[in-house]
């Protein structure tokens, strides 16, 4: 079987198109290369999605900290105090066993029934808990940053007559994207490094639907070799790490844009699992 | 355990509970949290050793040395750390047995055969005559040297930064006394280094905690092995009949962490506090201005 055939067969199969069964034996690299390849495409949806969801929420979750209102500081700091203090291994073991315990014909709201199997899927209930964990390590982030506008900015915005919305809109937020993008940055690799743990934690890879790590463990476990599956999933993520930081940069360079000279270079400090 | 719990059928209510919670297999669970309190009282201070010995590496005057060192350090960059927690013990487990292989046995035929992995039985590790416990011990050693190297790549990290971070005026300084670069790291930068690197190995304590339930993942029996295996309505370990209850011991093992990741927060803060008492940086200088209004 020629590699081109294999990658027509194998390319989409994270997603249920092509070829229904894996391998078995006489793996070929080639086989492992687009299997892997094909999982990846799970591992950008949900960093992808994870990342637009939670930017939104974050900024409201930081908002909401910053406010002087205790109904909405306090939950806002419990929030970030359960996403934050527990690891997202077990976050997604929680949210796998309450999603499944939803009943199964759906629940009736208002004489609708509203269909809740789907909750259960990793699709939408892994995306979900990756969502909330992102927003909650975005917020901590984004609250640091508004908490460093400098006073000068928003005397000015005050002075030009703005108020509310549009002092927000037009200084408060531009200022904070600034301050908090460098760490921001570090915090989307991060996402996107831990949406390997999806299909090792509580949520089951529906008809051998895995991301990049799922299939490289299968390989690896089939095989008894782990010098080959890993390392191109390892070189897959460092590519995909290495997009990530120029695409960020390049927002990071439109929001120094008024300051030459001070969009530096982003610095890329790990900071691991959670 | 109590001693009338003989007959949990006709218990109800508290008495059920306390016979419930204190059955074997629930005493194996919560020994399990001493697993993983004692994989971190293990792991941190050898990642911090591995760490410093990274560290060390890159700032060497010897090109190879620093290379090794440069690698190791930004080997955690780019990679999702968990590809690591499946690989090491994997790799160290294979590269064992072949040497061992090479050693111990006769004959001369490939490890690799196929798809399987193939040493004799003498260089098996741990051989399999051996009792659980030594499979137990090897388990959790190899999944102690996953962590350490993972953890001790993101040690030097952080301690390189620190070590950058040491004015370099007061190295010069004790150069120009003519101590020799030895006595110079010794006394003059490891002593330093320190309040610069404790932001940073306070952040990895905390990451490092919140990694533990990766040890699942290693075939250790951790408190998520428990918790599934005790929760789950229709498990091996486990004769009381009951609906899935993996939620709430999910819930208490949450509970754990959150307590775990404050309590440090706590102890990490007044640590801080201590250590910057007297330092010429920006806390410092607020800690004295606080005091001395």
């Amino acid at each position: 079987m020629s590699c081109a055939q294999t990658i027509l067969d194998y390319g989409l199969r994270s997603l249920g198109i092509g070829e229904r069964l894996l391998p078995r034996s006489d793996f070929t690299l080639c086989q492992q290369v687009t299997l892997i390849g094909s999982g990846l495409i799970w591992n950008l949806y949900f960093a992808f999605f994870a990342l637009l969801f939670g930017f939104f929420l974050a900024t409201g979750l930081a908002l909401a900290k910053t406010s002087t209102n205790p109904w909405l500081r306090k939950p806002a700091d419990g929030f970030i105090f359960l996403f934050r203090g527990s690891p997202l291994f077990i976050q997604f073991f929680l949210a796998y066993e309450a999603l499944v315990l939803l009943p199964r014909a759906g629940v009736e709201i208002f004489g609708l029934t509203v269909a809740t199997s789907w909750l259960a899927k990793a699709w939408a209930g892994a995306l979900i808990v990756l969502t909330l964990n992102t927003a909650a390590y975005s917020a901590q982030n984004f609250h640091g940053a508004l908490m460093s506008v400098p006073k000068g900015d928003i005397e000015a915005a005050e002075a030009y007559g703005m108020t509310g919305w549009t002092k927000f809109r037009r200084v408060l937020w531009p200022t904070m994207l600034r301050l908090a993008w460098p760490s921001y940055t570090n915090e989307a690799i991060f996402l996107f490094h831990a949406t390997t743990l999806v299909f090792f934690s509580g949520f089951p890879a529906f008809q051998q639907r895995g991301d990049s790590l799922y299939y490289a463990s299968y390989f690896a476990g089939q095989t008894f070799n782990p010098f080959v599956a890993y390392p191109i999933v390892a070189g897959y993520f460092i590519l995909c790490t290495l997009a990530l930081i120029g695409l960020f940069g390049i927002v990071n360079r439109r929001l120094n844009r008024h300051l030459p000279g001070a969009a530096r270079r982003i610095r890329y400090r790990p900071q691991v699992i959670r | 355990m109590f001693s009338y719990c003989s007959d949990p059928s006709v218990l109800d209510g508290f008495a059920w509970l306390s016979c419930y919670l204190t059955t074997g297999t629930h005493m194996l669970f919560y020994a399990s949290f001493g697993v993983v309190l004692l994989l971190l009282a293990i792991t941190a201070p050898i990642a911090l050793l591995f760490g410093y010995g990274g560290a060390m590496a890159s700032r060497s005057r010897i090109a190879p040395i620093r290379w090794f060192g440069r690698i190791y350090t930004a080997m955690v960059r780019g990679v999702p750390d968990i590809i690591f927690f499946l690989f090491v013990p994997i790799a160290l487990d294979q590269g064992l047995e072949w040497l061992r292989h090479k050693a111990l046995c006769d004959s001369d035929a490939p490890v690799r055969q196929g798809n399987d992995f193939v040493v004799c039985a003498a260089a098996k590790l741990p051989l399999s005559t051996s009792p659980e416990w030594v499979h137990d011990i090897y388990a959790m050693t190899l999944a102690v040297i996953a962590f350490s190297v993972v953890f001790g790549a993101f040690a030097a990290n952080v301690l390189y930064g620190a070590m950058q971070a040491v004015p370099r005026a007061q190295l010069e300084t004790a150069e120009a006394y003519g101590m020799t670069p030895r006595q110079v790291t010794r006394r003059i930068l490891v002593p330093q280094m320190w309040t610069y690197a404790l932001p940073g190995l306070s952040n990895l304590w905390m990451i490092l905690i919140k990694a533990t339930p990766l040890l699942f993942l290693l075939g250790i029996e951790d408190i998520v092995y428990w918790a599934r295996e005790l929760g789950g309505a229709k498990t091996s370990s486990f004769a009381y009949p009951h609906p899935d209850w993996r939620l709430y011991y999910f819930l208490v093992v949450l509970v754990f962490y959150l307590l775990m990741t404050w309590v440090s927060e706590r102890v990490l803060g007044r640590v801080t506090a201590r250590l910057t008492q007297g330092q010429a940086t920006l806390a410092g200088e607020a800690q004295r201005k606080a005091v001395a209004p």
